[in-house]
């Protein structure tokens, strides 16, 4: 990295070495180009010929020290090596979840990806990561499909709307719930969402139980129900920020020409606001996954750790582990390396489910803005 | 909206029914989702504050620790999870905000728009969006398993470095980027080096923005709990050193008694915790926007 970064700066520097010509004249403005050169260095030059030996005159008289470029040389490096280490720490985070977790993987006696037991202590390992993918995934969605169509309608009110001096107070409530730690929306599921939310999800699964995902369950307290509310509520801040600057940026023209049409407000945002706006709420909802997906200690203290060996419930209204909550619980226990890395492949896989996610974000986004 | 009102006094032909009912229905949709998503923070807060209060007023919880003090005696205070929280956020702004602010200027100052910037910018999004579970696992793996060090606050504080980097890394960015132009070219018009005119003249243009996030970064790192739970183990005591394997946070302090019956005076240190906990976070966000808006009004 650190070589393609020099070669690339190395080869801005002919620029101003060939635009010296033109500053003999001091008067001619050299615009950007200015920009990379060392001045000194260029009057250096050309004044060189000129005043004889008087070599630290520039073209107008005045002194020009001679300036070390070790500062620069240093800085310079400085910089890459911060840029690098970013490089570096994504690639280590992969490389090394995968180093550590490929000898349990290897002497896994289960299918790691379809198999729903979790033994990992003794000398047979049989693990596998069906049931945590359901929950993470099914909480995760669940969570988005609660929190983007709040946050777009959050995000239209504030833009569409509202008065700014309105606007401002709203936005600075639903920001500050972003600083919310995750522990306390934990704490809050707990004690006082899920003991609200109990009867609605009775309620939910007396009457439309014969659907699998809505089944009745032994405890609807720490259910995956509740735990997506509240990843739905944390991801909500995310969301609603994004599609708030997007839908704030689009072309006034659009927005008057839909008006001069003669649109309702409702037919502004659906012929302006939204098609400008829907690449910037794809991937700002696409971010707002990532997170869900990686939520650890709000989930875990919801959700009701399922039994060892009890059979297997598609339903929202069952507990469950995720990744992370599975990783977590079971922290203290990471005593020996064939377990230990059970975990870190669990979590290799949720690393490499984030990337994708996040991955996809940034291309939407960039693809988004490359159109508008 | 202005052009709503003249439109209404134009109209010939008002709106047909359908359509208005249609707008009607996304005003209330719109309206309804604004009510739901205010409700929540309001919600917590009341909560928290509520169930936490008592405790927080008392000068023995901000002067002594847990030890010695079980779920059903009374008394006892966070000064040790305070004293944790804070410190291992320390140590993590000691290593994240340096590397944070030289990664802004790589991007900004040296490699603006060439492939080297797109792929680090790439790589500072991925980092942003690694769940704090896999960036403890990570140092769980460097550090625990292949360098055979212990667990560690030490430890906790490296992992935040990953979650509090994008952080600085991105606010320090939006800030280099407002730095205007004729601010650099005069430096270097005077036969200011690069490095000289960044520290002098780019850096404390966009400081304050910069302390804004490296605030944000800290609030983000303080609330965490999933490295605290992988990395270190949980202390009642206060303890200073970053090195023992036992430290207090705020975080683990609320994990480890959150399953307490009301009527035991644990219960009710779990939600002070956790009221102690929002403040500090509060705290520091809204004076990073305080800071944040003061400056914004300077430039105007």
């Amino acid at each position: 990295m650190a070589v393609t970064d020099t070669n690339a700066t190395e080869r801005v520097e002919p620029e101003p070495a060939a635009a010296q010509d033109p500053s003999v004249s001091p008067v001619v403005d050299h615009g950007p180009v200015a920009l990379h050169s060392p001045v000194p260095r260029v009057a250096h030059h050309v004044s060189a010929p000129s005043t004889d030996d008087q070599v630290d005159r520039g073209p107008r008289g005045i002194k020009l020290a001679k300036i070390s470029k070790t500062g620069d040389r240093v800085f310079r490096a400085l910089a890459s090596t911060s840029g690098l280490a970013m490089v570096l720490i994504v690639l280590f985070v992969g490389i090394f979840l995968l180093a550590l977790a490929l000898p349990s993987l290897r002497a896994d006696q289960d299918n790691f990806f379809t198999s729903r037991n979790w033994t990992v202590a003794g000398n047979q390992l049989r693990f596998g990561i069906a049931g945590m993918l359901w929950t993470t995934v099914l909480s995760s969605v669940l969570a988005m499909a609660m929190a983007v169509p709040v946050a777009v309608g959050v995000a239209l009110c504030l833009t569409q709307y509202l008065h700014k001096r309105a606007a401002g107070p709203i936005s600075f409530v639903v920001d500050l719930l972003a600083a919310v730690p995750s522990i306390i929306f934990g704490l809050w599921g707990l004690i006082v969402l899920g003991p609200f939310l109990a009867p609605a999800a009775q309620w939910l699964s007396n009457t439309i139980g014969w659907i699998p995902l809505f089944s009745k369950s032994v405890d609807p307290k720490g259910s995956v129900f509740v735990a997506s509310v509240v990843l739905a509520i944390m991801i909500l801040p995310i969301v609603m920020a994004i599609s708030r600057d997007v839908f704030a940026q689009t072309p006034r023209d659009h927005i008057e020409a839909a008006l001069a049409l003669g649109a309702t407000r409702w037919e502004v945002i659906r012929t302006a606001v939204l098609p400008h706006g829907r690449s910037g709420v794809i991937s700002a909802s696409m971010l707002g996954l990532g997170r869900a997906l990686g939520e650890t200690i709000a989930v875990m203290i919801i959700l009701t750790t399922p039994a060892a060996g009890s059979p297997f419930s598609p339903s929202i209204f069952a507990g469950g582990e995720t990744f992370a909550s599975k990783i977590a619980n079971n922290a203290a226990e990471f005593d020996s390396p064939s377990k230990t890395g059970a975990y870190i492949a669990a979590g290799l896989v949720l690393f490499l489910i984030t990337f994708v996610v996040n991955a996809m974000a940034r291309v939407i986004a960039e693809r988004g803005g490359a159109k508008s | 909206m202005s052009v709503t009102t003249s439109d209404s006094q134009l109209s010939f032909a008002r709106p047909g029914g359908g359509r208005t009912v249609k707008n009607a229905l996304a005003t209330v949709f719109v309206t309804l989702a604004t009510v739901l998503a205010v409700i929540p923070l309001f919600w917590v807060l009341i909560t928290v504050i509520t169930k936490g209060i008592r405790l927080i007023l008392t000068s023995t919880w901000w002067l002594q620790s847990q030890r010695g003090i079980t779920p059903r005696r009374q008394g006892g205070g966070a000064y040790h999870a305070i004293v944790g929280t804070v410190e291992m956020a320390l140590i993590c702004a000691a290593i994240a905000v340096p590397l944070g602010i030289m990664g802004a200027i790589l991007l900004i100052e040296y490699a603006k728009g060439t492939k080297v910037a797109r792929g680090v910018s790439f790589m500072v999004d991925i980092l942003s969006g690694i769940p704090s579970i896999v960036a403890a696992l990570f140092i769980y793996a460097l550090f625990i398993t292949i360098f055979g060090l212990g667990r560690s606050a030490i430890a906790v504080s490296l992992s935040l470095v990953l979650l509090m980097l994008p952080v600085v890394l991105r606010a320090t960015e939006e800030m280099l980027k407002l730095v205007p132009q004729e601010l650099r070219e005069a430096s270097y018009a005077l036969g200011v080096p690069k490095w000289k005119t960044i520290l002098k003249v780019v850096i404390p243009t966009a400081f304050s923005g910069i302390v804004t996030g490296v605030m944000l970064g800290l609030a983000r790192v303080m609330g965490e709990t999933a490295p605290l739970l992988i990395l270190v183990s949980y202390a009642v005591g206060i303890n200073f050193s970053p090195t023992s394997d036992t430290m207090g946070a705020l975080p683990t302090m609320i994990n480890s008694g959150r399953d307490q019956p009301p009527q035991m005076p644990g219960y009710e240190r779990v939600w002070a915790a956790a009221l102690t906990l929002i403040i500090i976070v509060m705290l520091l966000n809204l004076l990073a926007r305080a800071i944040a808006r003061a400056s914004r009004l300077k430039e105007k």
